[in-house]
């Protein structure tokens, strides 16, 4: 092998060969029957649990924990899936540590809540395992809804009109269908091509269709969709990215930190994959960390992650840090990038140090630069080609109740509409959710 | 260190903790290791007629009760007395008893209910230097359906007249050790002391099914698709021990009759219950089972240091709660407590308001921040919030003091009263 950790710019095959698949692996193994017994007895079964209510898709924890714990793992499967149809996915990518397991009263009582994000796999590995689709559609009611992104938002809704008789088409601009759960998780999170394996067990439903390769704007519109289906749910996520707005911003060697993560995502051979020596991730979210920790999986010698504010702004949790920083990713804070300059056969990126106070960040003057192969910028994403006609918020569709949009039949839910954490599992709920409502408004319609 | 050495009928010990006759008795390879261990004595565990020796199931002999994280909590057993020749038996006991001469040797003796049969056996282990006998009047599985174990103990003339022969054929002390298959413990327990027995000990197994198993539908354990019942021991069993324990350290008739005191006995703080309930000293069986030897270790230092602590000796201690165990009627009604939640300690899992809401009085409020009180005008201090809580000591009941009004009832605490003077009850007499 010709390549190091230590050779100059970006080139593939930094490690040896067998370094990948360990790199790449579950980055938290799955529970095995005694270990998901042992955890599921740690369940005190609270009253009016507040597990569940931290769960954006209200999943009766305690009840399938307790399921799990009397050797029925496919009916606590059951009851995690009847809320939140990606439960399999959620299991492993849910930042459990700020939402049930952080609400956990044995984290009040110990700081160890129960493991309910591992218990939530091993129930829906269980089931999916056994090839299972515990739900079945009712009778046909005739009436046909266009799904556009078939992401976590778009296949919740999916699913769940389509339970309701429904028939449903899901427009997607990817090749495949999965959204960031098959382009946008990191590799470590999801292994086993975990996300096409959900897709195809989610659409055994029945009733869906999927077209990939299509998007508002390319290949239908908006108008068409309405004409061709009785009613519209948009779910088409943020495709756009954030700019830096620093000068060198397009220089080559920067690119966006989704695009990295994609891109590895989909590529069979990771020693394959071209990494820098020096990596800089700009941002303090997820995609920041998921970008700065396979970045070093791969090989880099130097990544690190610069945050414009304190640390404990970053919407990366501390779990995420920690593991960031147990990878080898070196955390900055309080430092924004002021712009990228050519350096040699490398970039620098040039910062400058800033304080966070009432009125905002205030430079303090001081600059640093740092050496980079690769700059990854992860500082957000934006809705782009959103249709015309529809009321905005804060550059995302603006939503009432339930995803009614500003123009009736057409409901949004996930990141491209306002208000929610951008997560997978907020995802779910409102994907879920509006698809009730849009199955109360047919039905109302028809009778 | 506390002294814990031990004189139970006249039998010394180094200590309380005895083993008691079951499979870690069976042979001397296992007694060695005990005694090794720090065990102050064992009861060898039964043996029988002189003759072909007890066939065993081949299959399982124990089933099982577990909790959380599948600790054991309840065994029982099929396994019938000791399966091996009676001579070889009584080889053992007096090599181990001759190497271990300060350690308590008790056999544990079954055979058939004629005068005959226990004459010939008390003969035959005369010279074996055994400190005792104990009469196993308990087993409630197998031998019983031959006649012996806790068929003999479910009749009291038997125990009686069993009795009275060991003592007529034997010098030795005399253990009868009871079942607690009985609907009263008291006949039985008055009937050993009739015919002249040194001491009781209680219990022996309870008659159980511990599961059914449910793909081949049959009780457990199970023996080619058919069970039987066995006997109940364990953590499980211990309360129910330590009301027989006490019903005879109480009653006029029985009072002062030594008992050996058994069930369920798994740490120190479980022997130290049974002594304070009346037991002289404890056997141990199911918590030697499941966790080895070594836990009279546990049981060694603990009751030292417990002993310690308190100032008391260990003769100070059996039968200090005996004087306390009353009838209902004895209790005050006049003791009026409430259930108190320390806010710092709780950690909000909800199961106090689930318990007393849904099956009790609704005496805890909720609050929407998940702050949990108890209304103090409809608690009766039932305990059930103490029992369900996760954690120790948060729900503590706080006793009201005399002269205050207790808010549900409107009632000032009084004075002692209990149910006997009470304008409720028919049959109350007056104080005059």
């Amino acid at each position: 092998m010709s390549n190091s950790q230590l050779t100059p710019g970006v080139v593939p095959g930094r490690l040896p060969a067998d370094a990948y698949s360990h790199n790449f692996g579950d980055h938290e193994p799955p529970l095995d029957v005694h270990e998901a017994r042992v955890a599921a007895d740690r369940c005190y079964f609270c009253h009016d649990a507040p597990c569940i209510t931290a769960c954006p898709t209200s999943i009766d924890i305690p009840l399938f924990i307790r399921q799990i714990a009397t050797g029925t793992p496919e009916a606590a499967a059951k009851t995690i899936l009847s809320q939140n149809i990606l439960g399999g996915m959620c299991a492993r990518v849910c930042p459990t540590e700020t939402l049930c397991e952080e609400a956990c009263v044995r984290e009040a009582a110990e700081g160890k809540p129960v493991e309910i994000g591992r218990l939530q796999r091993f129930a829906t590995d269980t089931l999916m395992e056994a090839g299972v689709h515990p739900f079945t559609r009712a009778a046909p009611t005739g009436r046909s809804v266009a799904v556009v992104g078939a992401g976590p938002a778009g296949l919740a809704a999916a699913h769940r009109l389509a339970m309701h008789g429904h028939d449903v088409v899901i427009y997607d601009a990817r090749p495949k269908a999965g959204g960031l759960n098959e382009y946008g998780i990191a590799q470590y999170k999801a292994v086993g091509d975990f996300a096409q394996a959900e897709v195809e067990w989610l659409l055994q439903i029945g009733g869906i269709t999927v077209k990939t390769g299509m998007a508002l704007g390319q290949g239908v519109t908006l108008a068409e969709l309405q004409k061709a289906h009785d009613a519209v749910f948009l779910g088409m996520g943020l495709a756009g990215v954030n700019a830096l707005r620093a000068a060198g911003e397009d220089l080559p060697g920067v690119r966006p930190a989704v695009d990295f993560i994609a891109e590895l995502r989909q590529a069979k051979d990771k020693s394959a994959l071209p990494i820098g020596r020096d990596v800089v991730v700009i941002g303090g979210g997820m995609t920041a960390v998921d970008a700065a920790v396979q970045s070093r999986l791969l090989g880099a010698l130097n990544v690190t992650i610069v945050y414009r504010r304190g640390q404990e702004k970053m919407s990366a949790s501390g779990y995420e840090q920690d593991h960031a920083t147990s990878a080898g990713v070196r955390i900055v804070c309080n430092a924004s990038p002021v712009a990228v300059h050519q350096a040699g056969g490398a970039l620098e990126v040039e910062f400058a140090y800033a304080v966070d106070g009432p009125d905002g960040l205030k430079p303090t003057g001081e600059t640093f630069r740092l050496r980079a192969d690769q700059v990854f910028k992860a500082i957000g994403q934006t809705l782009s080609g959103a249709p015309e006609g529809l009321e905005m918020a804060g550059g995302k569709i603006a939503v009432t109740g339930a995803g009614r949009t500003s123009v009736p039949g057409i409901w949004a839910g996930g990141d491209c509409a306002a208000g929610g954490e951008d997560l997978t599992v907020t995802a779910v709920a409102e994907g879920r959710d509006a698809a009730l409502d849009i199955h109360a408004t047919l039905m109302a319609a028809r009778s | 260190m506390a002294d814990l050495t031990s004189n139970f009928i006249g039998i010394k010990s180094p200590n309380p903790f005895w083993l008691a006759s079951a499979p870690p008795t069976d042979k001397e390879y296992n007694v060695r290791r005990a005694f090794e261990a720090g065990w102050g004595g064992v009861v060898w565990k039964t043996l029988g007629s002189e003759g072909p020796p007890i066939v065993n199931v081949n299959g399982p002999r124990y089933g099982a009760i577990w909790g959380a994280d599948r600790r054991l909590l309840g065994l029982n057993n099929i396994e019938l007395i000791t399966d091996r020749p009676l001579e070889v038996n009584l080889a053992e006991i007096r090599r181990v008893k001759k190497d271990y001469p300060d350690r308590a040797m008790i056999i544990s003796l079954m055979v058939p209910c004629d005068e005959e049969s226990w004459k010939d056996i008390l003969h035959r282990i005369e010279d074996t230097g055994a400190d005792g006998v104990e009469l196993n009047f308990g087993c409630p599985h197998g031998m019983a359906e031959r006649g012996m174990g806790s068929a003999v103990g479910q009749v009291p003339e038997y125990i009686e007249m069993v009795t009275a022969w060991v003592k007529h054929y034997s010098k030795m002390p005399c253990i009868v050790k009871l079942t607690p298959n009985v609907t009263s413990i008291l006949p039985p327990a008055m009937a050993a002391k009739r015919g002249g027995a040194d001491a009781v000990s209680l219990i022996n197994t309870v008659k159980s099914i511990t599961n059914v198993d449910l793909d081949s539908f049959s009780p457990f354990p199970m023996i080619d698709g058919k069970g039987s019942h066995g006997g109940y021991c364990g953590p499980a069993v211990k309360p129910i021990a330590l009301n027989m324990v006490g019903e005879i350290a109480r009653h006029d008739v029985t009072r002062g009759l030594p008992i050996s005191g058994i069930g369920g006995v798994t740490t120190w703080r479980d022997a130290a219950e049974f002594l304070a309930m009346g037991a002289g000293n404890v056997q141990v069986c199911t918590a030697a089972m499941t966790y080895g030897f070594k836990i009279v270790q546990e049981m060694i230092s603990g009751l030292s240091q417990y002993l310690d602590e308190k100032q008391m000796t260990l003769d100070q201690l059996v039968g200090r709660a005996v004087p306390n165990f009353v009838e209902w009627q004895d209790l005050n009604l006049n003791y009026v407590t409430k259930a108190h939640i320390d806010q710092d300690a709780c950690i909000k899992c909800g199961r106090c308001y689930a318990a007393c809401e849904d099956t009790s009085h609704q005496a805890i409020a909720m609050s929407p921040e998940r702050v949990f009180t108890v209304k103090d005008d409809e608690c009766v201090a039932c305990n059930l919030c103490v029992n369900v809580c996760p954690v120790d000591n948060c729900i503590t009941m706080v006793e009201m003091p005399k002269g205050a009004t207790d808010p549900r009832t409107g009632n000032v605490v009084g004075d002692y009263a209990n149910w006997t003077t009470h304008p409720n009850n028919p049959s109350a007499q007056a104080a005059e």
